[in-house]
């Protein structure tokens, strides 16, 4: 035991150590690390990837990227070192709300919620929103109202997902969130997709490693990338924007820009306007789209707006909950008979199945069933998502299954044997029956952990609760009432559960004692 | 309570454990409506020798025949020859065993009803009559939780009596009755006896053993050292 405490000592001092020395190294090396001088903490997604931010191939160590260079440029100006701080891009407007890093620059999209509960820098970078399609498809389908009935794939929480959202209304596509801007490529490819919408900078990078697809020049709409601030900043964002104006006039920002091979005709347009003060709006949607925005209501507006789709996003948590129990319940017991009645080779194939199951993440094994196997199975994402959570939870509920038949008294084995019951007679009247009261209380519980662990499969496109709060957060800028609109759902669907898990509990104790 | 005649015949019986040798040459030939106590002190074989003969635990050497079933050492049955055996034989375990789920109604009913064909109004009129006859049937509804040691002790006989075999075991019956339910269990498996069916029953109780057994076994260390 003492050896124990002391390998768990040493390897918390280990990895406590790497993640020091992480933090050190994270930094961009283009500045030495100078500890009198005042750090720039700067926030973007190196998930995202080039040519925004992205660790440099030749030493992962570092970042690279045009945004790095411009948080270099920033930093520089202000005359202190940068810091960068990984943080997921559908984390950052939160992060920086809380005074994570001091500013954001990772493609950080100029809308109103930006605008209206940040301090957000001057506009640095216009890119456009536009359609790619497969190869074959580039004649029929050029616009959003060509899409009618299919489905079109962006990167959730953006401009693009909520052009998407309301061209769903307008012209009856189907709209489909993702959580990195790689896979809506693959998948158009394959022919999951029917388009993919997002910025140009975006579908340039993906032409240079996959072909097949085609990308409409003309933008469904324009908008610019811009540096985000918590709001108390303002005499920040001041100093930041001077020295980016001063970038734009002396040309190290269009230097920046030609290095990452992302200049074109609409930046020196855009730097006109900045430097000659020209209002630039935010946008929201595409030309003539004449809604609301939700950040310009107010957030109990808002939420109520959202309400709906919350309840169809609950509905979908519910049913797809259920649907993976029902798969779980009778793949497990299947697994758990095997275990206890199978002969050597299939015991050890259905041990080797629960311990792989149990030994790796379940978001690798949905990662796994619709991204890994889809050059030979081409499962839609919400059947992927069902077998990815039923088969996972078919795992655990086996060890359930199997502990409870385990449980069942040997002697009423014997006395079933005795008076002339087959095995397979001895399981359904005998064993199987009190092992099914062993075993329900803990399933139920299992259950309503399957209920939560639903929203792991939005990462496959399935928009249900969780992600549906997630998108509501984001444009509202604040997860205070989305947060509690989504618990209060998530209670209304687990309490009954566990209500009927201690009923159960209390009728069938007696099989325990 | 029908019955078909008891024949119980055991010949050169051998039972061994990982090298060690629990019965040894055991020889019993038993006649229809005897009782036959095996007597001996904990540990010694008794409980291994019903084993045996009912076809829970496989034995090395050795024949056992039992109604029209014959088991023979190191030789896994076949499913008729099963059969057979559970139709021949039953056993009443020492901590009764009773389906903890299945009312003692139901526990009677089973075997009949899922074993033997019989259809469930005939299984519940032959049970509780059965419990009638064991004195238990104002308990019929009972759980197995429910019922006091000496009632599922009935309960357990009865379970055993309803697919009506000729030959039954008994494992340490008298262990947790009272002096005067003692009793009533002798005038009991007189009764079982007294219709042909053969009794073989493992006990510490000398006194039952002296003045209800037609015959008694003393076992020690796996082998008859006394037989009367």
């Amino acid at each position: 035991m003492a050896a124990l405490i002391r390998i768990a000592t040493t390897l918390i001092f280990v990895l406590a150590g790497c993640a020091a020395a992480g933090a050190q190294t994270a930094g961009p090396a283009s500045s030495a690390p100078n500890p009198a001088a005042k750090i720039l903490r700067w926030a973007g997604d190196a998930e995202g990837g080039a040519p925004y931010v992205e660790a440099d191939p030749a030493d992962p160590s570092r970042v690279v990227g045009f945004d790095v260079e411009v948080a270099d440029l920033i930093a520089a100006g202000l005359g202190r070192a940068p810091q960068f701080i990984e943080i997921a891009f559908a984390s950052i407007d939160q992060s920086i709300g809380r005074g994570d890093a001091d500013i954001a620059l990772s493609g950080i999209e100029d809308t109103s919620t930006h605008r209206s509960n940040f301090a957000v820098t001057v506009p640095y970078y216009r890119f456009r929103e536009v359609l790619s399609v497969r190869d074959a498809d580039a004649r029929r389908i050029r616009s959003l109202a060509d899409l009618r009935g299919r489905r079109v794939g962006t990167l959730g929480g953006t401009i693009a997902y909520e052009i998407l959202l309301k061209a769903e209304r307008d012209y009856g596509l189907v709209a489909v969130s993702y959580e990195d801007d790689v896979h809506p490529y693959s998948d158009l490819i394959i022919g999951r997709l029917d388009a993919v919408l997002l910025d140009n900078v975006l579908a340039e990078r993906r032409h240079r490693t996959a072909s097949g697809f085609v990308t409409h020049p003309e933008p469904v709409a324009v908008s610019q990338y811009i540096g985000l601030m918590a709001p108390p900043s303002a005499a920040l964002r001041d100093r930041v924007n001077e020295i980016l104006k001063q970038a734009m006039r002396d040309g190290r920002l269009e230097a920046i820009f030609r290095k990452w091979k992302i200049w074109n005709d609409d930046q020196p347009a855009l730097f006109a306007q900045v430097l000659k003060g020209t209002p630039i709006p935010a946008v929201d949607g595409y030309e003539g789209f004449d809604g609301d925005s939700v950040a310009t209501l107010s957030h109990w507006n808002a939420a109520k707006r959202y309400l709906p789709s919350l309840l169809r996003a609950s509905v979908v948590t519910l049913v797809f909950s259920c649907a993976s129990m029902l798969l779980a319940v009778a793949l497990g017991v299947g697994i758990a008979t095997g275990r206890v009645y199978g002969d050597r080779l299939v015991r050890a194939l259905l041990t080797g199945y629960v311990e792989l199951i149990r030994g790796t993440p379940i978001l690798l094994q949905l990662f796994v069933l619709y991204y890994g196997l889809a050059a030979a199975i081409r499962l839609p994402a919400w059947m992927a998502a069902l077998l990815g959570l039923g088969l996972n939870y078919a795992a655990y509920e086996s060890e359930i299954y199997r502990s409870a038949l385990l449980a069942v008294p040997i002697g009423q084995l014997e006395a079933a044997k005795t008076l002339g019951f087959t095995r397979l007679q001895t399981l359904r009247l005998i064993r199987g029956p009190q092992a099914f009261r062993l075993a329900l209380a803990p399933m139920t519980n299992d259950f309503v952990a399957l209920l939560k662990d639903s929203s792991l499969v939005s990462v496959l496109t399935v928009v249900e609760l969780t992600k549906q709060t997630q998108i509501l957060a984001t444009n509202l800028g604040s997860w205070v009432i989305p947060g509690a609109l989504c618990a209060a759902l998530y209670l209304a669907m687990s309490l009954p559960l566990a209500a009927v898990a201690r009923m159960l509990e209390r009728r069938w104790r007696w099989a325990t004692v | 309570m029908s019955t078909r005649q008891g024949k119980l015949a055991i010949n050169d019986l051998e039972v061994a454990r990982g090298g060690r040798v629990l019965v040894s040459r055991l020889n019993l030939q038993a006649m229809p409506g005897e009782l036959i106590a095996l007597r001996g002190p904990s540990g010694s074989g008794k409980t291994t020798i019903l084993r045996a003969i009912a076809g829970l635990d496989p034995f090395q050497n050795g024949t056992i025949e039992v109604g029209d079933a014959k088991l023979e050492g190191g030789r896994r049955p076949d499913p008729s020859m099963w059969q057979r055996l559970h139709r021949s034989v039953g056993l009443v375990f020492q901590f009764h065993c009773l389906f903890e789920h299945m009312t003692a109604l139901q526990n009677v009913c089973l075997a009949p009803v899922h074993v033997h064909g019989a259809s469930s109004r005939e299984a519940e009129q032959q049970a509780r009559e059965l419990l009638a006859e064991l004195g238990i049937d104002a308990r019929a509804g009972a759980l197995p939780r429910e019922l006091s040691g000496g009632e599922a002790q009935r309960v357990a006989i009865a379970r055993a009596l309803a697919v009506d075999p000729p030959v039954l075991l008994m494992d340490e019956p008298m262990a947790s009755l009272d002096p005067s339910r003692r009793a009533d269990l002798c005038v009991l498996l007189q009764r079982l006896t007294a219709t042909g069916r053969t009794l073989l029953v493992t006990t510490h109780d000398d006194l039952f053993a002296r003045n209800f057994a037609t015959r008694v076994l003393t076992i020690e260390d796996g082998r008859v050292v006394q037989p009367t």
